[in-house]
């Protein structure tokens, strides 16, 4: 080969690879300083009073009980609603509306939904439910949290689906198995690893959302199991610590961030290993 | 030879057509599938010999801009008429394809899930039909003891008798055999091949195959196809001995296809 050829292709090869180091550098060490921050900051307030005391007022002492089964309540209302819709639409896209028009008009309609910003389906909230009822609750909350849950496990559901071979479906149409029974029986059995990951990750995507409960649930000071009532949250409980002039507060804001962080994280993981197991068969 | 019984007409194809579309795959076809005969089906790829197949399940049904034209004659009843029950239909007709297929289940679920759909049985009536259709897919004896274990942990000349047996178990009259050893390696073929010959005392069989030694040794009446229209029908040792037409001979001596 030619020899200037050659060194010219080295030089390339050599500055695009350093490129790329340093891009991924970059996003690394970011990723890396903010964990290291939150770590470090969070850790320094955990302890087991945050699991057993109620949000204080300023200079007293307490943790964050009220605001972790508030997030708890919340996200599992929005997953409980929000799922099986998502499920149903899927299903539907993938089975019975394959490449119809309808089909791909919602898919799209869905995927605007899915970048929509969060802020957006809080306000869409408030207009529709709050401003009705004139006051904040835990209902407005989880219909939010529930509005954002759709769009992911749609998405997903329908991925998943699209993957089930079609050799499978004309195997089971050849026995003569009704549509219905295929999807129950084999399809939705061959797609489960992918869709239980669907819905993790809508569980991780609405656990750390403020926005949304901004406008609807809104907080309380104190432990609530009232969903008709304002209920505390960690995402506003740490939104409004953070923003106060209180050291102990603030405090409490990076120990619940901490914890949001390592919930989100684990889902994350579980759905990989989901997923990847999922693959393997 | 000792007296035959006389030939019954299982299933007739008269004046089949088929479209893809706006592109004709099946030119008036016309033959019999003769009751508990083994009918091959050999020419080269895309001479539309799984495509006939496909009609006779009506499987094309899955796919929207596929039709066919003409007549499919079971039992003297046209199962192309819009009125068929098709999934009775495919109890009565069924198929194993190219590429083995388990359901993502248990082996035994695999077989009993089938015969669950149209029957209630108890289970060791349930049991009795399961061991029936493994034994007949000559399949009993390496999985009596790994019934509950997962149908995809078997080998893929297992699998594929395994969906033999599944497509048996619902007791179907005709089985239709998209290539059914083409992915198999040759012990697997050989054991799939004896079986086609035992299944032919009970059932009436139409096998598609690229593998013309196999057509020789599997059917009783063999089917040369062309680009689209049958080219030559008769019984297999006259096709493969004294063949009628130029285009067969060229074909089953290798010369072109």
């Amino acid at each position: 080969m030619n020899r200037t050829l050659r060194t010219r292709r080295q030089l390339v090869s050599l500055v695009m690879m350093g490129l790329s180091v340093v891009a991924t550098l970059f996003g690394l060490g970011f990723l890396a300083l903010i964990l290291g921050t939150l770590i470090f900051k969070g850790l320094a307030g955990l302890k087991l009073s945050i699991f057993t005391q109620m949000t204080p007022p300023p200079g007293s002492k307490g943790g964050l009980l009220n605001a972790i089964a508030g997030s708890l309540v919340m996200t599992t209302g929005g997953v409980a609603i929000g799922a099986p819709i998502g499920m149903l639409a899927g299903i539907y896209m993938a089975e019975y509306g394959r490449g119809t028009r309808f089909t791909m008009i919602v898919r799209f309609i869905n995927d605007i939904l899915l970048s929509a910003p969060s802020i957006i389906i809080g306000l869409f909230v408030y207009e529709i439910y709050v401003a009705e009822v004139h006051h904040f609750s835990g209902v407005a909350g989880i219909i939010a949290l529930a509005i954002m849950v759709v769009p992911v496990v749609v998405r997903t559901t329908e991925d998943m689906l699209l993957l089930v071979p079609g050799t499978l479906k004309e195997a089971a149409a050849a026995m003569g198995l009704p549509r219905s029974i295929f999807i129950r029986r084999i399809a939705l059995r061959v797609a489960r690893a992918g869709l239980i990951t669907g819905v993790l990750l809508a569980v991780a995507r609405v656990s750390g959302e403020t926005a949304p409960l901004l406008f609807t649930a809104l907080s309380n000071q104190f432990w609530s199991w009232n969903i008709n009532e304002p209920i505390a949250n960690l995402p506003m409980v740490i939104f409004n610590f953070a923003l106060s002039p209180y050291k102990d507060w603030q405090q409490l804001a990076w120990t619940g961030a901490l914890l949001i962080t390592c919930a989100v994280l684990a889902l994350s993981i579980t759905a990989r290993v989901l997923s990847a197991q999922g693959t393997r068969k | 030879m000792t007296a035959e019984p006389a030939l019954v007409q299982k299933v007739t194809i008269r004046d089949l057509k088929f479209f893809y579309g706006d592109t004709q795959a099946l030119k008036a076809i016309s033959l019999p599938l003769y009751e508990h005969k083994v009918t091959a089906f050999i020419g080269p790829s895309g001479c539309g010999k799984s495509t006939l197949l496909r009609v006779l399940n009506r499987m094309y049904d899955l796919y929207p801009r596929q039709r066919a034209e003409g007549e499919v004659l079971l039992d003297g009843d046209d199962i192309l008429a819009p009125t068929t029950d098709i999934n009775l239909l495919r109890s009565r007709i069924g198929m194993v394809f190219q590429k083995p297929t388990p359901f993502p289940m248990s082996i035994y679920d695999n077989i009993a899930f089938g015969i669950k759909l149209y029957e209630r049985l108890t289970k060791s009536e349930l049991d009795q039909r399961v061991e029936g259709a493994l034994r007949s897919a000559a399949l009993w004896d390496e999985v009596k003891d790994k019934l509950k274990s997962s149908g995809l942990s078997l080998s893929g000349g297992q699998q594929q008798r395994l969906c033999i047996a599944r497509t048996v178990a619902i007791q179907p009259e005709v089985i239709l055999l998209d290539e059914p050893a083409s992915a198999l390696d040759p012990i697997s073929t050989a054991k799939i091949e004896e079986l086609i010959d035992e299944l032919s005392a009970h059932y009436t069989i139409a096998v598609v195959t690229h593998n013309m030694q196999q057509a020789a040794r599997v059917s009783d009446y063999t089917a040369f196809m062309y680009l689209g229209s049958l080219v030559e029908f008769g019984e297999t040792p006259k096709i493969f001995t004294a063949p009628q037409q130029k285009q067969t001979q060229d074909y089953i001596t290798g010369r072109f296809g």
